[in-house]
């Protein structure tokens, strides 16, 4: 019996009172984009995904597409630079843990809007030597991504015991990338999920760098067509939201799946 | 790989190494052998270098040094200005402000889930919206605010239409300052339940036994244990909430259409346009005063949060 868990009533009293609140935005946004004269109607929901209207909305395709193109490089990023880096510092460098953890939380300290003033003269560098491709901005979201991933693929590595793992494939006579893909790699495959879900969450979310920066993305994509169109945007939005409310909630399940895997 | 060669001490683990004489064998082996293995770090290192440290050093120096690359104050006196005075003041009590109602109402929703079990569905759907909200929501929470207490809103019209009440009586306030506390606290609250929740799951209900067998009564736990035992926590989660506040910039720069009212839109004025208040390299000058204010708040949460992690295990 836990002494000071709260009553019901209590629980429910706080739990509907910020539900309530919380859901008020988004309610009135669902509402705000079925509203037409004549009632309530789909109508906005139909024209946004109407050929007919492509040209009109082509900012928010083009964004779209240019976000997703910069998540697959991220999740790329994270997946063959970051998670390789990771096991590697835990199987031959543990004395440098605690340094490269700071490291990978720094980002969460220096904000966005500062790394983008340093990040102007480095992107006209990249500019003149890559192009200006929507790709080269999954550089700069490495690092926005970098906290979170750390998280997600650091538990996992505490969860099992890769060293032991790594050794014996080692002296089974595996070699260093057998042993990386097809032994650490579907070990860690719940952090490795989850810090590829975030990340894209992370990427289609991002607004500051790509704005400042100049870059068609979702989110300057949205911010554009909202000044023309705010119901495209508005759709959108609910869109985007829920979409990454689902991808969060796979990562919760995931983990509680694993959770109860491990304890039995 | 079959488990059949498994016969080692550590029965619990998938494999461990066969056989006492392999190790004997490889240990030539491995002192003949130099090891590389460092070369693995190098491409992370540069990467980080890259795009961490070269711009963070750059965007600070930028305040420091002048056009011909000579050190000079001369740019931060910019931060004496009253115009950015008043922005860095703007953007203090904002990030107080929605830091202490936003810790405290997240506050009370994690004391509202206290006890319901961590992969039940009220928890991982909470933990799955206020990471969306927190984290991602950005630009889009400007949006939802608009469709909801716009000048054209749906809330502002049931208003007016029902109860004859007009929120914008004395102007659009949402577009200006005041419009941005009711859109940070929609990822304030959140944060703090992120953050806060953990500190309020490790409490023992062995201490609340405890202190009841004693013949406590409930308000006196909270009083005599729960609080104290919480405070460094909840401290520390108020500082974070401040930093993240602080550097918010996507939401504001939906919202506010006109104006630099705070550091980071002042930010974007001087990165945008040439020079402001007639001066040069304003936007590293503020990039440094921001960074200071954060790395304050910042180092403050590292130590408090390690008061705080004492308790939890």
């Amino acid at each position: 019996m836990r002494g000071f868990a709260p009553s019901p009533v209590t629980r429910w009293l706080i739990g509907l009172l910020v539900g309530i609140v919380f859901a008020i935005p988004f309610a009135a946004t669902l509402l705000y984009t079925l509203e037409s004269p004549s009632g309530l109607s789909l109508d906005r929901w139909a024209a946004l995904f109407d050929p007919a209207n492509a040209a009109a909305y082509r900012p928010i395709w083009t964004g779209l597409g240019n976000s997703l193109i910069l998540a697959a490089v991220t999740v790329l990023l994270v997946l063959l630079l970051f998670a390789p880096t990771m096991v590697l510092v835990a199987l031959k460098f543990p004395q440098l843990r605690r340094g490269f953890e700071f490291l990978a939380l720094l980002p969460i300290s220096i904000p966005a809007i500062v790394l983008v003033v340093g990040l102007a003269p480095i992107y006209l560098q990249i500019g003149r030597t890559f192009g200006t491709g929507a790709w080269t901005l999954a550089f700069a979201y490495g690092i926005l991504v970098l906290p979170f991933t750390y998280r997600s693929i650091q538990a996992s590595i505490d969860a099992v015991d890769i060293r032991t793992l790594s050794e014996a494939a080692r002296t089974l006579g595996a070699g260093w990338f057998t042993v990386l893909l097809r032994v650490i790699a579907p070990n860690l495959r719940q952090g490795l999920l989850a810090a590829s879900l975030i990340s894209v969450a992370v990427v289609l979310g991002e607004f500051t760098i790509a704005s400042l920066l100049n870059r068609q993305v979702l989110q300057t994509a949205l911010v554009l067509i909202n000044r023309q169109d705010a119901w495209a945007a508005a759709i959108s939005t609910l869109l985007a939201l829920a979409f990454a409310f689902v991808l969060l909630l796979i990562i919760g399940r995931a983990g509680r799946v694993g959770a109860r895997r491990q304890s039995s | 790989m079959t488990s059949d060669v498994l016969d080692g001490p550590s029965l619990d683990r998938v494999t461990s190494p066969a056989g006492p004489q392999q190790p004997a064998a490889a240990a030539p082996r491995g002192v003949a052998r130099r090891d590389w293995s460092w070369v693995g770090l190098v491409p992370l290192a540069l990467y980080v270098a890259a795009f961490l440290a070269v711009p963070t050093v750059l965007a600070v120096a930028s305040g420091l040094f002048d056009g011909d690359g000579a050190f000079t104050l001369d740019n931060l006196a910019a931060l004496g200005d009253p115009v950015i005075l008043t922005t860095f003041g703007n953007s203090t009590w904002l990030s107080l402000l929605t830091a202490v109602i936003g810790a405290v109402v997240g506050a009370l929703v994690c004391y509202a889930m206290l006890g319901l079990p961590e992969t039940g569905i009220v928890r991982t759907t909470v933990d799955a919206a206020s990471g969306v909200l927190a984290q991602f929501g950005g630009v889009m929470l400007a949006f939802a605010m608009i469709a909801a207490i716009g000048t054209q809103g749906i809330v502002t019209k049931f208003l007016s239409s029902t109860f004859g009440l007009e929120l914008y009586a004395d102007g659009a306030w949402i577009y200006a300052l005041p419009g941005l506390i009711p859109a940070y606290l929609v990822f304030q609250v959140p944060l703090m339940i992120i953050t806060f929740m953990p500190a309020l799951a490790a409490l023992r209900p062995q201490w609340a036994e405890a202190h009841l067998t004693l013949g406590g009564t409930r308000a006196n736990f909270w009083r005599f244990v729960g609080l104290p035992v919480l405070a460094p926590s909840f401290l520390a989660s108020l500082l974070l909430l401040f930093a993240n506040a602080f550097s918010s910039y996507a939401t504001a720069a939906a919202l506010a259409s006109q104006g630099s009212q705070i550091v980071p839109l002042q930010i974007r004025t001087a990165l945008t346009s040439e020079t402001v208040l007639g001066r040069e390299n304003l936007a590293g000058a503020l990039a440094f005063g921001m960074i200071v204010v954060v790395a304050v708040v910042m180092t403050l949460y590292a130590l408090v949060q390690r008061r705080a992690a004492r308790w939890q295990s």
